[in-house]
């Protein structure tokens, strides 16, 4: 959000009419080499789960996929039978990605739903409501972003493994529910900024504060609320440390969890390339397609640092 | 994304009346008595819930389960500092804070030099957001993505990593299965996630750098290498300090990657700080020295940061 800043002005940019700016071109092609570098990987990645596994080996340098077949999305989804996806160079082991991509969606979707509206909700009566003890009571909660997940973790095992909550969605769910100091941080910065004149009418005309908090507060702030949406969801859906600890059966497993158990299945000696692949890319596409349609909300949402 | 630049803060001052008339500085004004406290008490409520169960209960659990002989069966045993006096002497200890340590030096010194140039050639010739998309790519993808993706590309046999470095006339690497390689192959596999996103960053900085500045520099007849050394590093530092405390904090905790690829090996190459914790806590079932080992872990990280922040004054900016 702070890259809007100095755009218009040209001052220091090299001008365009020299015949050849050879120092420009050098940055050009260095800036392509490392989009190339960022990219590329996963065509790569494409390239292989279209590949059959068998023909990897003899074409490992064809740009395109060797021996174009669909067997290993079929084997990703379960949809071969066991010796078909042997003698195709898979396991032939139980494997579902439906099903984790599911838990993957209920784990992000529940988590970033209830702790962007908990977070909120802290925000507001950190941000507009006056009370005693305010500021250190939000210091505490910035505080927590220091703690490593690590260190939590393992207490927290303890305490849904002791609710009985292991390999449950609602184990798995549960700690990330209630806020996430980033979020309050982050929703505290925007409500600070906001305009209390409205605000300063309802309540003259009794307005309670959480009528105020839903009915003015919430939708002006519509914008940063679908980021931090964002941002939290993309969040969740990379998480693998508490997933492996808590979600371990097939009703919890989220998805990369499930790669990594795939991964861990895959013959030794020669393993199930393309297999792997078409499941990495499945396990990549909906935080792909959320980039597809909100990636200028993503980028300039990076280097916000609370104060623009 | 979480940076913290401290900042005199808004929320202090409470502006009475029309907005113009905000003043700062005058945190006792406005408060009467309690205040909205009973309203604020309602909305806080939720989050506090899960401050003191996920953040404040665990903490102080975790430290006293470090205290104590624990195998998740039966009680936990007090057995005093006696965990840490294992630590002291157990050489998979100091050999994970060893290969951890060498994870955090090639990623702060990769990263960070790349994410710097990307980031000045973004400034210089291309500030479109597809480009910058591009680069942030693989920063959206999960840790354990990244890992497979690079497991396969750098494969000793058919990855097309190794196929390039053939042709080019040099031998084959095992990246994954030398002692030697295992911990920069991570670094780099850390590397590519984050260079496009720490470069954003940089970036961000670098715009919020006033044009004026540079004018005034040029007036004075300041060369563009002089400029850089003398100007932007300087102006750049809040931001390049937040980098390295998020590169060295995430760094520390390395794990994703690693426990989907090398799992520790090869024999204990890869075995870094929070791997060999999990180890100890949830494949041996140690709970009290998997607790011990993760405060150093927190006391490492802590002192990282006050460091950082304390010598490098990351929290205040030049430019005000």
């Amino acid at each position: 959000m702070t890259t809007l800043a100095s755009h218009k002005n040209g001052a220091r940019r090299r001008p365009f009419s020299r015949p050849f700016n050879w120092r420009r071109a050098i940055a050009l092609t260095l800036l392509a080499v490392a989009i190339a570098v960022s990219i590329l990987p996963f065509y790569w990645v494409l390239r292989t789960a279209l590949s059959s596994n068998g023909s990897l080996a003899a074409n490992s340098a064809n740009l395109l996929p060797a021996d174009f077949n669909l067997g290993a999305f079929k084997r990703v989804f379960g949809l071969q039978s066991a010796s078909e996806a042997i003698a195709e160079g898979g396991s032939g082991a139980s494997i579902n990605f439906w099903q984790y991509l599911w838990n993957s969606l209920l784990f992000s979707g529940i988590t970033t739903a209830c702790a962007v509206f908990f977070s909120s909700m802290a925000a507001y009566a950190f941000s507009r409501l006056r009370w005693k003890g305010r500021d250190a009571v939000f210091s505490l909660f910035l505080a927590t972003m220091l703690v490593p997940p690590i260190f939590t973790a393992l207490p927290n095992f303890l305490l849904i493994k002791n609710l009985g909550l292991l390999n449950s969605m609602l184990g798995l769910v549960l700690p990330y529910l209630f806020m996430t100091p980033f979020a309050i941080f982050f929703m505290r910065q925007f409500f600070l900024n906001m305009s209390r004149e409205v605000e300063e009418a309802a309540m003259l005309d009794g307005a309670k504060h959480w009528r105020i908090f839903f009915q003015i507060i919430m939708p002006n702030a519509a914008a940063p609320i679908a980021t931090l949406a964002l941002l939290t969801f993309m969040g969740q859906w990379n998480e693998y440390f508490w997933p492996l600890l808590v979600g371990t059966s097939e009703e919890s497993r989220v998805l990369t969890v499930g790669l990594g158990v795939f991964k861990s299945q895959s013959p030794q000696g020669a393993p199930d390339w393309s297999g792997l692949m078409a499941a990495t890319l499945v396990s990549a596409t909906p935080v792909l397609i959320l980039f597809a349609i909100f990636g200028k909300r993503i980028v300039n949402s990076i280097g916000f640092n609370g104060t623009k | 994304m979480t940076t913290l630049t401290k900042q005199p803060d808004p929320g202090l001052s409470v502006p009475r009346g029309p907005r113009k008339s905000r003043k700062r500085g005058k945190p006792s004004d406005g408060f009467r008595g309690i205040g909205d406290l009973k309203v604020a008490l309602f909305f806080i409520a939720p989050a506090m819930v899960g401050l003191i169960l996920f953040y404040l209960v665990p903490t102080i659990r975790g430290i006293y389960l470090s205290f104590t002989e624990y195998s998740i069966l039966g009680d936990p045993e007090w057995i005093g500092a006696r965990n840490y006096e294992r630590i002291a002497k157990d050489p998979l200890f100091w050999n994970a804070l060893g290969v951890t340590s060498e994870y955090v030096v090639i990623n702060i010194v990769l990263q960070t030099a790349l994410a710097l140039g990307l980031a000045i050639l973004m400034h210089r010739v291309a500030k479109s957001t597809l480009i910058r998309g591009a680069l942030l790519m693989p920063y959206l993808m999960a840790n354990v993505i990244a890992a497979l993706l690079w497991f396969w590309m750098l494969d000793y046999q058919i990855g097309i990593i190794n196929q390039i470095i053939e042709w080019t006339g040099l031998p084959r690497v095992a990246f994954f299965g030398s002692e030697q390689w295992a911990i920069p192959t991570q670094a780099l596999i850390n590397t590519w996630r984050h260079m496009g996103y720490t470069a954003l960053l940089i970036f961000a900085g670098l715009q919020a750098i006033p044009n004026s500045v540079y004018e005034a520099a040029s007036i004075d007849g300041s060369k563009a290498v002089s400029t850089f050394w003398r100007i932007t590093l300087p102006l750049l530092r809040p931001v390049l300090v937040l980098v390295l405390v998020v590169t060295v904090i995430g760094s520390f905790q390395v794990f994703d990657t690693v426990a989907v690829t090398t799992a520790g090996g090869p024999v204990n190459a890869t075995r870094v700080l929070q791997f060999y914790i999990y180890q100890r806590a949830f494949n041996e079932q140690d709970f009290g020295y998997g607790s011990a080992l993760a405060v150093i872990l927190f006391l490492i990280l802590a002192i990282v940061a006050f460091i950082q922040m304390k010598f490098l004054r990351g929290n205040q900016s030049d430019l005000d």
